[in-house]
């Protein structure tokens, strides 16, 4: 309850912060209604051309470049600066001052940098799963929706551990920025469904970097063509990953010989 | 008066081109100095890399895919044009591309440009040899890349000789159209520091007007109009569209014309833009 609590207070210190440079809501705007657009014109002139992608319609499509946007805004928000601020500190010797404060130092470094317009990338994405949710109609279920909540969260725990992973890397190698260049990457190969990369790309991307789970998972949830092995898959892979990198940390963390390294 | 100011010229002309010379050296030396220092970042130019290859690759599966399920051809392109298509784009966008709209924030915002204002030297130059010299060693790997994904994907590619002979100088004056290009729009910086969204609504357009998204072809006939009248499809689409074969020797003519007036047009805005620019620059601090 207090991490909560903890968690509260650092996205509140982080979102005044950031709400001191009001001028930069209307750049993140008009740059993420423009990654938007981009992905819908790649939409439109591919739809334009065929009924299916993949067996997938083009409403099931939209409401996956949806949970693009919502899972990709939700990275940018807090957890890709928080890695990006981990980064920085290890180099520096600044996280001496994250680790001598009394409380969980892994929760700690994952929310310590808020990035808040990018929250307009999570709003964009909520409306277009909207429009996509009504033009798929009465197609949703109960069953669906619980399956959909479930695989978001799994999908969010595996690519964060996955993050943290990386991010815990540069305790042994400084510079690992550009890591998350090739996750960036890889992240928008997500924007299309993972089933139609050949085998070697499709299990790159869904072993090597887990997007397929964070995207295309929830969305095959959504439209119920996902089976239960799967959803059963992504649920363990999570709990292994969160565990996995939990267990990184605490190694990589006890490398860290602090500022005057 | 006109006829003399002519044989002036005729005089002139020879020992203009005799002032490039200096230029020579001062790209060699730049080559070997930018040269030496990309070695030593070798794992961020494969970083780079690695998003200059995938990018393209995302867009020749999706159309692999759809060209496969509607009977192995759309929109007169069958699944090995579109493989082909997409690896030539690869190649032509990495050896098109620029990355100053990114880099010219930092420039102005930490004051980095003020010691390349004081050179004799337009700060063009370095840029344009840093950007050459990266092409060059990208393209041991991307090549033996394109090659694979070539075979791999089936490509089908035979254009006819003379075809590939235009391709050169149509890659070439690409180049120097897309440098100019995204040289003027990077000055934006001197006006503000928050170029973020001026440099996105600009990636947008040549992402989606320059044949990188799919085919020029098979977009809607205005944005094709479009494409066609703005810079962007000269940029890319045109030199891809001429190796894979797809015009006939008259397009091609008249395409190479249309990169040249364009190219024109740019480095008159360029060196328009550019004084303004300057004019307005101020240093601060160290």
């Amino acid at each position: 309850m207090s991490n909560l609590r903890l968690l509260w207070v650092f996205f509140r210190l982080g979102a005044l912060n950031e709400l001191a440079y009001r001028a930069n809501f209307f750049v993140q705007f008009i740059q993420s209604s423009l990654g938007l657009a981009t992905a819908l014109i790649g939409l439109a002139v591919v739809f334009a051309h065929t009924a299916t992608l993949g067996g997938w319609r083009s409403t099931e499509l939209l409401a996956l470049v949806g949970i693009y946007f919502v899972v990709g805004g939700s990275l940018n928000v807090v957890i890709k600066p928080s890695m990006q601020q981990l980064m920085e500190d290890v180099r520096l010797g600044t996280l001496d001052f994250t680790l001598t404060k009394p409380a969980d130092a892994q929760l700690l470094v994952s929310v310590k940098q808020v990035e808040l317009w990018e929250l307009v990338d999570v709003v964009l994405g909520i409306g277009v799963l909207a429009v996509a949710l009504v033009q798929l109609g009465a197609g949703i279920g109960i069953a669906e929706a619980i399956g959909f909540v479930l695989a978001l969260a799994c999908g969010a725990a595996i690519v964060y551990s996955f993050l943290l992973i990386l991010t815990t890397l540069s305790f042994w190698v400084v510079r690992v920025t550009n890591i998350l260049v090739v996750f960036q990457a890889m992240y928008e190969a997500g924007r299309w469904p993972v089933g139609i990369y050949p085998t070697w790309l499709r299990l790159s991307l869904t072993f090597i970097v887990p997007v397929a789970f964070a995207i295309t998972v929830p969305a095959e949830a959504l439209v119920g063509r996902l089976d239960l092995t799967t959803l059963l898959g992504a649920v363990g892979l999570a709990l292994a990953l969160l565990a996995v990198s939990r267990w990184f940390w605490t190694i990589g963390i006890r490398r860290y010989s602090g500022a005057s390294a | 008066m006109g006829v003399s100011r002519l044989a002036l010229y005729a005089v002139r002309l020879p020992f203009s081109a005799l002032r490039f010379s200096p230029y020579l050296g001062i790209y060699r030396a730049q080559f070997a100095v930018t040269l030496a220092s990309q070695l030593q970042y070798r794992v961020e130019a494969l970083i780079w890399l690695f998003g200059a290859i995938l990018q393209p690759l995302i867009y020749l599966i999706v159309w692999s895919t759809v060209s496969q399920t509607n009977g192995g051809s759309v929109g007169g392109y069958s699944t090995g044009a579109f493989a082909a298509y997409f690896v030539v784009l690869m190649l032509v966008n990495q050896w098109t591309d620029t990355w100053v709209m990114y880099e010219f924030e930092s420039r102005i915002r930490e004051g980095t440009f003020s010691p390349k204002l004081l050179r004799p030297i337009h700060p063009i130059h370095s840029d344009v040899a840093d950007n050459v010299t990266h092409k060059f060693l990208t393209s041991f790997i991307l090549i033996p890349v394109a090659v694979l994904l070539a075979v791999i994907f089936h490509a089908t590619l035979r254009p006819p000789l003379w075809a590939l002979a235009a391709f050169v100088p149509s890659l070439f004056l690409a180049f120097l159209l897309r440098f100019v290009v995204e040289w003027t729009v990077a000055l934006a910086c001197f006006w503000t520091t928050r170029v973020g969204a001026v440099n996105q609504m600009y990636a947008v357009a040549v992402m989606v007007l320059s044949g990188q998204m799919a085919p020029l072809s098979l977009f809607p006939p205005p944005v094709q109009t479009l494409a066609t009248i703005l810079p962007f499809r000269w940029m890319v689409a045109f030199p891809v569209d001429l190796a894979t074969g797809a015009l006939s020797p008259h397009d091609a003519l008249v395409g190479c014309v249309t990169q040249a007036v364009w190219l024109a047009l740019g480095v008159v805005l360029l060196n328009v833009v550019w004084r303004w620019a300057v004019r307005r620059y101020s240093a601060v601090g160290v």
